[in-house]
């Protein structure tokens, strides 16, 4: 009898871990079947270097560069910012922190994960946005960097806990030898601790850049949502992520626009997929 | 164990009674961010008249009426632009039939923040505005500083329609665009928003969404026109040039609840919402 419940038991677990790996499957490939059929009325290459995105008109003009330049500069705009501020908080966290304020500390970076993107995009519209605009004496706030900034509050988080497990599951001995040798405690954070967690914390830089790729409420809300090609980090942009959300209801099931939002689905997940693999190599690399 | 018959039996009980209010007595109303005040207030004076019944109004924009009305997901679209040739036949080849019901009129106003001191345009400055060709407000008489344009997202029923008369004066020939810098918001209300507190922006919306924070301007078909601004009594006469009908969509011809509820929004007192909303009532 218990090695009956012990064989279901294990059948349902095993169910259970196919059945992600199936759903990611079908995701794809529903993504496929509907983002490809946009093919047949623009070629790939105009569709990814076409410069305008026009998708409603007659006849439609299906070119996506100026939202992926989008992405990626709201996205490298947000690494910039947190990347030093994550991985400073982790090594204070780690490192540096006595107990008491270590715990305040790691439960308000939790809290600041709970936010809502929605939330957070609400507050950046009321608070940064205006404040950019008369920082920069712009015509209008609604720029790529207020929303880099919003997304490195996004990022931050991620980034935090996951090179902060990274920094503390170094073993104690390497530690204990740099004080050996003399080392002061600056000396043993940057020239051992940091280089012996250094695949752990690119895979959280790289998982923190993976959460803002995929953003999409707050970046609706403040990047200005314009499909030009960006001349520089204080114009408006328009990002892979906002183009769905914001056209997807007007898109008549079957039009060459439907097809097209599902290509973006697609350029969308290859790309948070290279990203997420990077995280992994170096996750690995770390155990083995 | 009794303990968890009875979960699953509360369960049951909730979800049946939850599929009974969603069944018979109860309609769906999907589209036009426009008309989603005017919808939500014909909804609630219908069911303080009719108990019982319930209405729910979702707002997403035009387009998102119509593939609703199209995928059979809500029983009244209610949009403020016509359906497309498109649309219909995918419609038709689902066995949907749209049928279109003229509810209410209302006047598209293009509002600049108040401390703007440009306060009159022509169908051609506004066009050369939103497309990008007039690029600073000093070439329409305002003070040296760049123009910000707004624009609702392409899901939004106000931006087909000023695409289509504004930018294209209805020539169906005219490949103009709205400028590639626009800035697209995803309501109306962001739009009022970013006006009030931009001095340096143009956006347009329905008439409803006018309040004290934003200054509409007075609109000229071409220079010799009179530049009438956007009023009720204007839109009425006609006068004011950008102004447009605004539709509910049915299934075939309404039977039943919808037909109940459509003949509330043409009566004397649904009319009378038209116009405590800021709209323009059609049966005068």
């Amino acid at each position: 009898m218990r090695k009956f419940r012990e064989f279901i038991i294990e059948k349902l677990i095993l169910i259970c871990g196919i059945a992600s790996i199936l759903f990611v499957a079908l995701i794809f490939l529903f993504l496929l079947r509907e983002g490809l059929a946009v093919f047949k009325i623009v070629g790939p290459f105009k569709f990814l270097f076409g410069k305008s995105w026009y998708p409603i008109s007659e006849p439609p003009q299906l070119g996506i560069l100026p939202l992926i330049l989008g992405s990626l500069l709201v996205t490298l705009g947000a690494a910039i910012i947190s990347i030093p501020i994550g991985v400073g908080c982790a090594i204070y966290i780690a490192e540096v922190a006595p107990v008491k304020i270590k715990e305040v500390l790691k439960a308000g970076i939790e809290l600041l994960a709970a936010i809502p993107s929605v939330v957070l995009g609400f507050i950046g519209m009321v608070t940064l946005v205006p404040l950019v605009k008369n920082l920069f004496h712009l015509p209008t706030g609604l720029t790529a960097l207020s929303g880099s900034i919003m997304l490195a509050f996004m990022a931050i988080p991620t980034i935090v806990s996951i090179a902060e497990d990274a920094l503390y599951s170094v073993p104690k001995n390497y530690k204990e030898g740099a004080f050996a040798l003399g080392a002061t405690h600056w000396q043993t954070i940057w020239r051992v601790m940091l280089p012996a967690a250094s695949s752990g914390i690119v895979a959280a830089v790289m998982l923190g850049i993976g959460r803002v790729i995929g953003e999409t409420m707050a970046v609706m809300m403040i990047t200005g949502n314009a499909a030009v090609i960006p001349h520089s980090i204080l114009a408006p942009v328009r990002t892979l992520t906002a183009t769905i959300a914001a056209e997807m209801g007007e898109a008549v099931v079957g039009s060459e626009h439907y097809f097209a939002l599902f290509a973006i689905g697609i350029v969308l997940f290859i790309i948070s997929f290279m990203v997420n693999v990077t995280a992994d190599i170096f996750l690995h690399k770390r155990q083995g | 164990m009794l303990k968890k018959m009875w979960l699953i039996l509360i369960t049951l009980a909730f979800s049946t009674s939850a599929f009974a209010a969603s069944g018979k007595n109860s309609i769906q109303i999907k589209g036009s961010d426009t008309m989603v005040n005017l919808g939500q207030a014909w909804a609630e004076k219908y069911m303080e008249k009719n108990p019982g019944d319930f209405v729910a109004i979702t707002g997403g924009g035009s387009g998102t009426g119509f593939s609703s009305l199209i995928s059979n997901t809500c029983d009244i679209a209610m949009t403020s632009r016509n359906i497309k040739e498109k649309e219909i036949a995918l419609a038709n080849q689902k066995g949907i039939n749209p049928n279109e019901i003229k509810v209410a009129l209302d006047g598209l106003a293009v509002v600049v923040n108040s401390a703007n001191s440009v306060g009159k345009l022509t169908i051609d400055q506004l066009a050369g505005i939103f497309t990008g060709r007039i690029s600073n407000w000093k070439e329409v008489g305002g003070k040296d500083e760049k123009i910000v344009i707004l624009s609702r997202e392409v899901n939004s029923g106000t931006h087909v329609y000023f695409k289509e008369h504004v930018l294209r004066k209805l020539d169906p020939n005219s490949k103009e665009e709205f400028a590639p810098s626009a800035l697209m918001l995803s309501s109306s209300q962001a739009i009022a928003d970013e006006v009030a507190g931009n001095s340096a922006a143009i956006g347009y919306y329905g008439m409803g969404y006018i309040s004290p924070k934003q200054k509409p301007v007075a609109v000229a078909k071409d220079e010799k026109s009179e530049y009438v601004t956007p009023t009720i009594e204007n839109v009425i006469n006609g006068t004011y040039p950008i102004s447009r009908p605004l539709f509910l969509y049915t299934n075939g011809v309404p039977a039943g609840l919808v037909k109940k509820f459509v003949d509330f929004i043409l009566s004397k007192e649904g009319q009378d919402i038209v116009l405590a909303t800021d709209f323009v009532p059609i049966n005068k």
